[in-house]
């Protein structure tokens, strides 16, 4: 039997259904299981441990259309002991993945920079592949503002 | 917005408004250390390939004007000018457009091209640490007072005067982000928000828009009027560009 | 029309860690973002550059849409002998740029 207060909570989610339609209700979850998915996909499970690993980003953004980012991870990098992989993610963009790169001991540091595209205020993650196999990380809590006057299509 | 409008009580022509010569601020200030980085990275900054455009397009120009560098040293920062042969203030792109159309014979770039920014870019980079100075003459000064006007006006369905947020307001924010003072001492810019290179005049639209008020057409007199206004407001202020802007 | 910037110092000591910073001319459409009449715009994206140095890998970065446009991409590497490195951008809808630097190491 449908109960009064059913139906009213059935009737508002189907009038709501189609303003949602672009973005599903449960967007953060979905985002967070595909961070979590995207790092599995390196790691293959394996434990990742805190340290080693300096993300450098801005905690405030001014726009996030272009967002200064560095990963350092503190190695000798020589050929016995180096870092194989930097990886950089987000928790908040459409897809989780931002830049893969692969290191060595000819890289003499392991450093990468780029300009990332965070599009909205949350976790950004730095990821390092070890030569031993091992696994290390950094995370960092960014805000992000947006400009206060959009063109809405306006050029 | 009511918590904006309530309080207000603004003279049309106010001069007590103005910000005081010694406390204006480039808009460079209100940036974030990272984003002042990208404006300070001359190798690798995001107006880059404008310049490099830039370069390659100035070669018809060379014929008359030589080296940039040399010629167009301090050009940028006195306009909007007048400009005899048009018998109008022009701003930069429009000048750029005369002498293309009437010294070259070509045809002039289209506003807000990818041509016509780049171009921009790099007769505005010759002129980078130049102090802004507009001449004020009889012919200079009507037109001024027209850019004043719009810039103290109300206008859009915001029912917001340019004067109230960046004369009054600056240093405040604005959904989250703080208001400048607005001089346009480095454009056309490198704007984040566009993903690339804007003059002024887009800016300008942008704000239009943003108080929800009619646009006022790319080089309609009204818009270079505002220019005009703008540039003298940042009299002596060095010129940026090309300018980063979140 | 401009493609791509390296810059690099042109000589260094045996053994030193240089920085190298390249920046693209690309607008790393995403594929998320939708026109005017609600179409949506197509993704468009570098997804790889490769540096070797006298025909040796010694950096590679594969680029997802989060980079912003222009990309920019720092690294190191050290100056083991004078030679050549050669830069090499891949993306989608067939994007190749290159480009060559000369390192004299001392």
């Amino acid at each position: 039997m449908t109960t009064r207060r059913s139906f009213l909570i059935l009737a508002a989610g189907a009038a709501a259904a189609p303003a949602l339609a672009q973005v599903p209700a449960n967007i953060q979850a979905l985002r967070r299981a595909a961070l979590q998915e995207a790092v599995r996909k390196v790691t293959g499970g394996a434990a990742i441990r805190s340290g080693k690993v300096k993300l450098d980003i801005p905690p405030l953004i001014d726009n996030g259309n272009s967002v200064p980012v560095t990963v350092t991870v503190e190695s000798p990098m020589t050929p016995g002991d180096h870092v194989q992989a930097i990886h950089i993610f987000t928790e908040k963009n459409p897809q989780p993945n931002v830049l893969a790169a692969r290191l060595g001991p000819r890289s003499g540091r392991a450093t990468v920079s780029t300009r990332a595209r965070i599009a909205d205020t949350g976790i950004v993650m730095a990821l390092a592949q070890l030569s031993d196999g091992s696994f290390w990380s950094d995370e960092a809590n960014v805000v992000v503002t947006l400009s206060a006057c959009l063109e809405d299509g306006l050029i | 917005m009511r918590a904006l409008l309530l309080p207000l009580a603004i003279a049309a022509t106010s001069v007590a408004a103005d910000i005081p010569l010694d406390k204006r601020l480039s808009g460079y200030e209100f940036m974030s250390r990272e984003t002042r980085a990208l404006q300070d990275d001359e190798a690798t900054g995001p107006a880059v390939f404008a310049l490099l455009d830039g370069e390659a397009l100035w070669k018809p120009c060379a014929g008359c004007h030589g080296d940039a560098a040399s010629s167009m040293n301090g050009v940028a920062a006195r306009y909007p000018r007048f400009v005899v042969s048009k018998n109008a203030v022009l701003n930069l792109e429009q000048r750029i457009n005369a002498c293309r159309t009437d010294k070259l014979k070509a045809a002039a770039f289209a506003y807000e091209s990818k041509e016509l920014l780049a171009l921009t870019a790099y007769v505005g980079r010759q002129s980078r640490g130049v102090p802004i100075a507009i001449t004020l003459d009889e012919k200079t000064r009507p037109v001024l007072e027209q850019g004043r006007k719009l810039f103290f006006r109300r206008q859009g369905q915001l029912n917001l005067a340019c004067a109230q947020c960046h004369d009054e307001r600056w240093g405040k924010k604005l959904a989250g982000s703080t208001i400048p003072q607005a001089h346009p001492t480095g454009y056309p810019i490198y704007r984040l928000e566009w993903q690339g290179m804007g003059s002024l005049e887009r800016r300008l639209r942008n704000c239009l828009s943003g108080v929800r008020a009619e646009p006022y057409a790319y080089g309609s007199p009204e818009l270079v009027s505002l220019e005009l206004y703008l540039m003298w407001r940042a009299r002596g202020m060095p010129l940026e560009t090309p300018a980063v802007r979140p | 029309m401009a493609r791509v910037v390296v810059s690099m110092q042109p000589t260094a000591k045996r053994g030193d860690v240089i920085e190298i910073r390249t920046l693209a001319a690309h607008p790393m459409e995403t594929g998320f973002r939708h026109s005017q009449t609600g179409e949506l715009l197509p993704r468009d994206i570098i997804t790889r550059l490769t540096c070797t140095y006298n025909g040796v890998e010694v950096f590679r970065a594969d680029l997802a849409q989060a980079v912003a446009a222009n990309p920019l991409v720092i690294f190191t590497t050290v100056a083991t002998e004078s030679g050549t490195l050669e830069f090499r951008w891949t993306g989608d809808n067939d994007y190749i740029a290159t480009h060559t630097a000369q390192l004299t190491v001392v």
